[in-house]
């Protein structure tokens, strides 16, 4: 005769305690899957809410006006709080681009691989060495041996592409994803 | 503590562990095996509520505080911001919001069991102590957190309530400035109530810890207000019976509580927090939240054209209608502290004490009686009720409650716990 | 004597709640009378048309002199816009930006990001061309002014007595103003009789008439349909997560009862073996 027990440790008659015992098991472990269940999706929120709110997602791509953008001028545009160039790249620019050996770069990428259409060079305005904003926006500005942009900083030289030629900085100025919405606009991010 | 543990495990880890930090005999003694009353009933699942909403509390307040401004320019629209933008922003500000309200119902419903079974008797004064200074704590974050939307009621109920302090003879004007931390209510207090609503939960959970402490010393009261006599016939495993209990209560509260999150947000608030705060306006009726209506009756009750004011004011500085009223909004909380001591009957509980019971319900209409002034305008007829059970609160607790544990003849009690079951059970 | 306790706990509870709802008054003057509104009960939506109209309402006659602050053009697609129409309707704004390169402030055409833009550029601007009273921002007021969009509880006892729903109000309001003053009533010079504003004297004129705006839908706009379709664009702009809300709740509690029922068939087995 087999000895059951209650959780008090007081003894009780055995016999068919042992289909109450599969069935109480099952209830437990249906209660703890239901209950584990619902506090993950309870704990959900509280962790969602981390993630960037609804205007700061607004802000997540910016759609900017190319069409008085002339041959041979740049803007910068704030996208995600970060400065964007925006050049519309001269035929004799995106010539010197397309002509430099990968060889030579520190950080090789050909010419066509950082852009859409070759006379719209759009990148993020932020040197790859310590964040500082490169100078050749301007006319006047500095713009370096290859001319690109130069940071000041620590004098690093970007070329009409924006790869990095000489200096301290490691890599290329970045290229955002970016999308032609129409002949006179993208959307960038 | 009590409580046996004859923790062992065949498992190197677990060993490794405890013999550095005991931690899985502590939890096997004071959560596990721990000897609990076998009969009690649902009202002692209140005690495990409140520390559950405790920490709902704090995890929505965290993660509330993550997006909140304390500046009186951008609190608002911060919180419309939450309400509105951050993800599921205006669910966990709900989650706040009724989460006090549900703090306040769960706390209440807790004092009131204490008070009608009698557990803060002996050995149990200091378990009960604790307990007020927590509610006192509750009470002040609670206060401070209203103020941080910076609504109308926000503002408004912020400033009258700072300005009772300058009752207080002599250093009272320069007490409420350093409240203020200027001349009004402003941003200076703004930001040092966001600080201090910050902190005090964190005091609560400290006191919160030393009342599960003075708890396990003696354990709990239980419906007959006999202590335990024999663990094996008295008393049950906390765990499996009342942790399960404890769930199986938590899932009605937690139903309660969704209901008015999702459908009823803004039954506990007042319409008027949803305007931003206009130091120029004021509202027709200032109410601070259901809450702490009845105090806010026991401030009020006192009005100026008592001539006892006039004999105590010694020339007006001393003692004010407002300075009474201050004393004794405190005091109805404070006053509670004597209770194991103004109550002189050997009996526990009101479950064998007539009298008894019968004056606990009419305290307890009371307060509800008094919450219900609270939220009116002090005008007519309402302000002598005001004042009748003002009266009555103070008569119970330092008259009637001395006065009945001499005069009252108890019923006889059962010889033990395990007796009044098998009693019950016939 | 259980159950009388139970029943006594249960009373009491809906003591308290009657208690903390009424106490709660509001201010004088009749109550607003109920409407059906589609976002009220637990299963409340917004109609998508009412809401299109009612922001139809609300930037032809109300933009004028109230702000919106706390509605930015991206939140109009949930009145069923798509998101060319709303940069569409926001291209038709300008709001302020910059400074620009020359260190000075400038207007360009709003972006589906941008705010609505307030029709005044500070409260005291706002009162000056209002006689003195400064039109309330419109983003919160049916939460300012009753309960919001819920009245889940409003047929119960446990009903707050003092708060109508807030659009009730609204709409009572906006169609509750009398050409003249009852004959015993001062009505001050500037004002107009409204039979639910606290006080009966307000400062904005009757807003509202048969045919204000005509509706790009083809609805009769008589003042009524007015009213009613800005009081429902109101309710959005003050709650536009209700209806995830209630959808979300209605889950949420019928899985708290489900799981509360395992927990009490859970419960009643672990405590069987006791007697």
């Amino acid at each position: 005769m087999s000895e059951t027990a209650n959780h008090a440790g007081q003894p009780t008659s055995g016999g068919a305690e042992i289909d109450d015992q599969t069935r109480r098991d099952f209830l437990i472990w249906s209660t703890v899957a239901v209950g584990a269940a619902g506090t993950a999706i309870a704990v959900w929120p509280f962790v969602d809410q981390m993630n960037p709110a609804a205007d700061t997602l607004a802000l997540a791509s910016t759609e900017v006006d190319i069409s008085q953008i002339a041959v041979g001028q740049s803007i910068t545009v704030i996208w995600r709080g970060k400065p964007v160039f925006i050049r519309h790249r001269t035929p004799e620019e995106i010539a010197e681009a397309e002509a430099v050996p990968l060889s030579d770069l520190p950080d090789p990428q050909s010419d066509d691989a950082r852009v859409q259409k070759p006379e719209w060079l759009i990148m993020v305005g932020v040197c790859t060495h310590l964040g500082c904003i490169p100078l050749g926006q301007k006319q006047g500005d500095a713009k370096g041996d290859f001319g690109g942009w130069f940071c000041p900083c620590h004098g690093s030289h970007y070329d009409t592409s924006g790869r990095i030629r000489k200096g301290p900085a490691p890599s290329n100025l970045p290229v955002p994803s970016y999308e032609f919405t129409s002949d006179t606009s993208v959307l960038i991010g | 503590m009590s409580g046996t543990s004859n923790f062992q495990s065949n498992s190197r880890v677990v060993n490794w562990i405890e013999h550095r930090l005991p931690v899985f005999s502590f939890l096997d003694s004071q959560l596990h095996q721990y000897p609990t009353p076998k009969n009690l009933n649902y009202f002692w699942n209140f005690g495990s509520l409140a520390g559950i909403v405790l920490v709902i509390m704090i995890v929505s307040g965290i993660t509330l505080a993550m997006h909140y401004t304390p500046h009186v320019d951008m609190a608002f629209g911060s919180v419309e911001r939450i309400m509105r933008d951050v993800n599921s922003g205006w669910l966990i500000r709900y989650i706040h919001m009724n989460g006090a309200s549900m703090f306040f119902i769960v706390v209440y419903i807790h004092i009131f069991r204490g008070m009608y079974y009698g557990s803060y008797k002996a050995p149990r004064e200091i378990l009960w102590m604790i307990g007020i200074f927590i509610l006192l704590a509750m009470m002040a974050t609670a206060f401070m957190g209203y103020v941080l939307p910076w609504g109308q009621m926000s503002f408004w109920g912020a400033t009258v309530i700072t300005n009772l302090f300058s009752a207080i003879p002599l250093v009272g004007e320069w007490i409420v400035q350093l409240l203020w931390g200027g001349f009004v209510v402003d941003n200076p207090t703004l930001n040092r109530f966001f600080s201090l609503h910050y902190l005090l939960p964190f005091v609560i959970v400290g006191l919160v810890f030393l009342h599960l402490w003075a708890l396990h010393m003696h354990h709990s009261n239980n419906p007959t207000g006999v202590e335990i006599k024999d663990e094996k016939q008295d008393t049950i495993p906390f765990h499996p019976y009342y942790t399960i209990k404890d769930l199986y209560g938590l899932g009605i509260m937690l139903i309660f509580f969704a209901f008015f999150i999702f459908f009823a947000p803004n039954y506990f608030g007042h319409p008027d927090n949803y305007i931003m705060a206009n130091s120029l306006v004021t509202p027709p009726h200032i109410v601070p939240e259901w809450y702490f209506l009845p105090f806010y009756a026991i401030l009020r009750a006192f009005t100026s054209d008592y001539w006892v004011y006039q004999v105590m004011s010694l020339g007006g500085w001393l003692m004010t209608a407002k300075l009474a009223g201050v004393i004794a909004m405190f005091a109805s909380i404070l006053v509670l502290l004597f209770l194991p001591w103004l109550d002189r009957s050997r009996v526990r509980s009101s479950k064998y004490r007539p009298m008894n019971r019968f004056f606990f319900w009419v305290f307890v209409l009371d307060c509800i009686i008094l919450g219900w002034v609270g939220g009116q305008a002090p005008e007519g007829a309402l302000v002598l009720i005001g004042q009748i059970s003002t009266f009555w609160y103070f008569f119970h607790i330092i008259i009637i409650v001395p006065l009945i544990s001499v005069l009252e003849r108890p019923k006889p009690l059962p010889d033990s716990i395990a007796a009044s079951v098998t009693q019950a059970a016939e | 004597m259980k159950m009388t306790k139970t029943l006594t706990a249960i009373a009491l509870g809906a003591a308290i709640l009657t208690g903390a709802g009424a106490a709660q008054a509001s201010g004088s003057g009749p109550k607003a009378p109920s409407k059906d509104w589609s976002f009220n009960g637990i299963f409340g939506t917004y109609d998508r048309a009412a809401l299109q109209r009612g922001f139809q309402v609300f930037r032809n006659v109300c933009a004028s002199c109230h702000s919106l602050d706390l509605i930015a053009f991206r939140n109009l697609e949930a009145l069923g816009y798509s998101e060319d129409e709303v940069k569409a309707i926001a291209a038709n704004y300008e709001v302020q930006d910059g400074p620009n390169e020359e260190g000075d402030m400038f207007t360009r055409p709003a972006t589906p990001a941008d705010r609505w833009p307030a029709p005044f550029p500070n409260a005291k601007a706002a009162a000056a061309s209002n006689g003195g009273a400064a039109p309330p921002d419109l983003s919160l007021i049916a939460k300012a002014r009753g309960s919001g969009g819920d009245s889940a509880i409003r047929v119960s006892m446990l009903q707050p007595s003092g708060f109508p729903l807030g659009a009730d109000y609204l709409h009572a309001l906006l169609t509750g103003y009398e050409e003249t003053a009852p004959a015993d009533f001062a009505l001050p010079e500037g004002k107009y009789y409204n039979h639910y504003f606290p006080g009966h004297a307000i400062s904005m004129a009757p807003p509202l008439y048969e045919d204000a705006v005509e509706y790009e839908d083809g609805t009769k706009a008589t003042t009524d349909q007015l009213a009613s379709d800005v009081s429902t664009f109101l309710a959005w702009a003050s709650e536009p997560e209700l209806e995830h809300r209630k959808n979300l709740g209605i889950k949420v509690i019928l899985f708290l009862i489900v799981l509360t029922a395992m927990l009490y068939a859970l419960k009643r087995r672990i405590w069987s073996d006791l007697h």
